[in-house]
């Protein structure tokens, strides 16, 4: 980019500055795309689940549902309340923008895609994220409402006490690679799902798992989604919120997903790796990797559309009593287990391949439990009401 | 050591715009953080004067009030308002045997529709929000039965006084039945979805325990009072209609995931008398005779002088119609007596020193619905 720049004549620091103003542009618009399509990808499969249809009449299939949402939100009057904190209350939502957005600076598209693999990467990524506890605290309290408030608590409580088993757990992966650059990890990792950091040894399965719930609690998903549980806390932190700044809040809670799909990809599930032939087609790892993040994606949403949502004590208990414990296990266990083994690699592998096997084993027994649910419908739950009468 | 920071409950309106208090239900709380110290319902929200109305209409015209006494069971408020009536005129034993099969298959059905809109809005509150509009898919197959029989969807004005207003049509009746096999199947899957989940029975399991004692002291009818474990049903202690002539159990709660008479309990009662009303009402498909569906009834009644009670068990509980008869076209005094309004008056005694998150269970496990609650 700055190539191109000084052809034109600029001076070295200028066309610094302007490439960096393009890429940061660029960055904005891809998650605010990546956002807004996930709010229709959302709802789509919300509708899937709930025998109804979802957003499908602006665009094809819906397909720009999104944008007209985000024009109408735009739109909007942007409010303040009387009597809130006027400077917090206006730049509370940024302070969530940042800390999701900043995550692309090591957001590893795929293999050799990153915009600086640094040294540090991981701890960057998690570091930047606890942003978004100081937005929603400052939303909560600045909004002078006590609903506000009691949903900025409950985030604030709740983001901080699982970012502490989300770290442990990723000390794992860490372990074993041995560094904390997103690019090292993810290359410490194979193509074949044995290679992958989630199945190495029955401890980073754990850890995996941990780390899994551990995030879906620090993105506010269902069953963890107690900020903003709407039959509790009427909107939560964002409850005063209108116009543009509810459209921040609403477009980092859903970037947030992709990059909670993205991190869980890249250090647990082998990012965009490809087979030796393959090495250095850029777009197919790229590929790779968004369609494992894909899949990520729909289990978070499957699960926010099938599952009740914890009490606030339940979901400390869970933080603190099982979750927090289990990560130590899960290093302390992967530790013993890489000294023991060191010398034997074959073990490593065979444990590798069981574990693979194991999860392979229990999504087939889900696979027969769902068939055999399907095949005791006799009218099919699609069906529309009209069929009946 | 006395602390020297002032500390004071945090008051906190709830409602009646609140998304989780249905209708328009107002609770003053005062709390400490999350934890509820004092709860103190407000209600009338949805007051009509529907008891006042009642002075200055016909006996047939307030029919369609009934209606809106209860919209969510609107069959069951019509039956137990017209068999009211009946009594009152002393013409019980006139009503066709057909229109009494009938009138149970009608306000069974309304039952069902009434048990999964409270079941699914208890999910929602819960934070699963499929259920809820899986739940209320099967509503509008229920929905489309009753169209069949009278052409509206939810205010039916179906039963009158002496009967019911038209015949049934064969094919209703084996779309019942048809309905039935379909429906009980659903249920369960909808159980496996929610009333069996992990997180769900943490919820609704030692929350807001009713003992039997507190249950019959608050004066708490119908599910709310099975589920604290005490066997009564008006169907079953005091029968009416045709219910005499049909088996069925009385499901009661058993403290089957914590304690007796928590909201889990309450919340399952229902559940299986879902399935009770499926029993019933295919008993009902096979022996509904043929016949008249109607007595004959003058167009303007008159009844005798006096007062009559008289009590059905509507999904909401123990129903219970006071009439006062002057002798003149419109009743002189009447007075409704409703479950919600029990079930209401028991949350202050409840909620204290529950979470918030909680209440929003206790109002979903009472199953509270408004337009009841304040006539």
């Amino acid at each position: 980019m700055d190539a191109i720049l000084l052809s034109f004549g600029l001076a070295p620091l200028a066309a610094k500055i302007i490439s960096m103003v393009i890429i940061c542009v660029i960055v904005l618009l891809a998650f605010v795309t990546i956002g807004g399509i996930l709010t229709l990808v959302e709802r789509r499969i919300a509708g899937f689940m709930q025998s109804r249809l979802g957003p499908n009449r602006v665009g094809p299939q819906g397909a720009l549902q999104w944008v007209a949402d985000g024009v109408k939100l735009i739109l909007k009057e942007d409010l303040i309340p009387d009597g809130a904190d006027r400077v917090l209350f206006r730049i509370a939502p940024y302070f969530c923008l940042v800390g999701i957005f900043g995550t692309m600076v090591v957001f590893p598209w795929g293999q050799g895609v990153i915009v600086a693999d640094l040294n540090v990467g991981l701890f960057y990524f998690i570091s930047i994220t606890a942003l978004v506890v100081f937005g929603v605290l400052m939303a909560g309290w600045s909004s002078n409402n006590k609903w506000s408030l009691l949903g900025g608590m409950r985030a604030a409580a709740q983001i901080v006490s699982y970012e502490i088993p989300v770290g442990m757990s990723l000390l794992v992966p860490i372990l074993i690679s041995g560094t904390l650059s997103m690019g090292g990890i993810m290359a410490a990792q194979g193509w074949l799902p044995w290679d992958w950091m989630a199945f190495r040894s029955p401890f980073t399965v754990l850890s995996f798992l941990i780390f899994f719930i551990g995030s879906l609690a620090e993105a506010n998903r269902t069953p963890f989604d107690l900020p903003e549980a709407e039959s509790e806390l009427v909107s939560g932190y964002c409850t005063e919120y209108t116009g543009f700044r509810y459209a921040v809040f609403f477009l980092s809670e859903w970037a947030n997903l992709f990059v909670f799909g993205g991190l869980t990809t890249a250090v647990f599930l082998g990012g965009g790796n490809l087979p030796g032939v393959l090495e250095g087609y850029t777009i197919l790892s790229v590929l790779v990797y968004l369609s494992k993040v894909a899949v990520i994606i729909f289990v978070v949403i499957w699960l926010r559309w099938t599952l009740p949502r914890f009490r606030i004590d339940q979901l400390m208990t869970l933080s603190w009593k099982y979750l927090l414990p289990g990560a130590f296990i899960a290093f302390l266990g992967q530790a013993l287990y890489m000294l023991m083994t060191q010398q034997i690699p074959i073990v490593q592998s065979v444990v590798a391949v069981l574990m693979f096997l194991v999860f392979v084993f229990v999504l087939f027994r889900f696979a027969i439990r769902v068939r055999v649910n399907m095949s005791e419908q006799r009218i099919p739950v699609n069906s529309p009401a009209s069929d009946v009468s | 050591m006395t602390s020297a920071l002032k500390t004071e409950y945090l008051t906190i309106n709830m409602g009646p715009q609140h998304p989780s208090t249905h209708g328009v239900i107002r609770f003053i709380l005062k709390t400490d953080g999350e934890i509820i110290y004092e709860c103190d319902p407000d209600v009338g929200y949805l007051h009509r004067g529907i008891e006042k109305i009642a002075e200055s209409v016909t006996w047939q015209g307030f029919v369609p009030y009934t209606d809106r006494v209860d919209y969510v069971c609107a069959m069951n408020s019509n039956l137990s308002y017209c068999m009211a009536v009946e009594k009152l005129m002393g013409m019980e034993t006139e009503i066709p045997k057909r229109a009494e099969y009938i009138r149970v298959i009608v306000s069974e059905l309304n039952r069902i529709s009434s048990h999964a809109v409270a079941i699914g809005a208890a999910d929602m509150d819960m934070g699963a929000f499929t259920p809820f509009i899986h739940f209320l898919r099967e509503r509008e197959h229920i929905n489309d039965l009753l169209e069949m029989v009278c052409g509206a969807r939810l205010t039916y004005n179906y039963i009158c006084i002496g009967g019911v207003n038209n015949d049934v049509s064969p094919t209703f009746l084996s779309k019942t039945a048809e309905f039935l096999d379909h429906f009980e199947v659903v249920v369960e899957q909808i159980n496996r979805l929610i009333s069996y989940n992990k997180i769900f029975i943490g919820r609704f399991a030692d929350v807001a325990v009713v003992p039997p004692k507190m249950a019959i002291d608050y004066n708490l009818v119908g599910p709310n009072l099975r589920g604290s474990g005490i066997k009564f049903d008006v169907r079953k202690d005091k029968p009416y209609s045709v219910y005499s002539d049909l088996d069925f159990d009385i499901p009661v709660g058993s403290g089957r995931a914590g304690t007796l008479g928590d909201c889990y309990d309450r919340y399952m009662v229902r559940v299986e008398e879902i399935r009770e009303s499926i029993k019933i009402i295919r008993q009902c498909l096979q022996q509904i005779p043929e016949g008249e569906t109607k007595a004959i009834v003058k167009s303007t009644i008159k009844p005798p002088k006096g007062h009559v009670y008289f009590r059905t068990e509507t999904p909401r509980g123990d129903t219970g119609y006071f009439l006062y008869s002057d002798g003149k076209t419109s009743p002189m005094r009447l007075k409704i007596r409703t479950g919600s309004f029990t079930g209401m008056s028991i949350i202050p005694e409840i909620a204290r020193g529950v979470f918030i998150a909680d209440l929003v269970a206790i109002i979903g496990s009472l199953d509270i619905v408004a337009p009841e609650l304040d006539r």
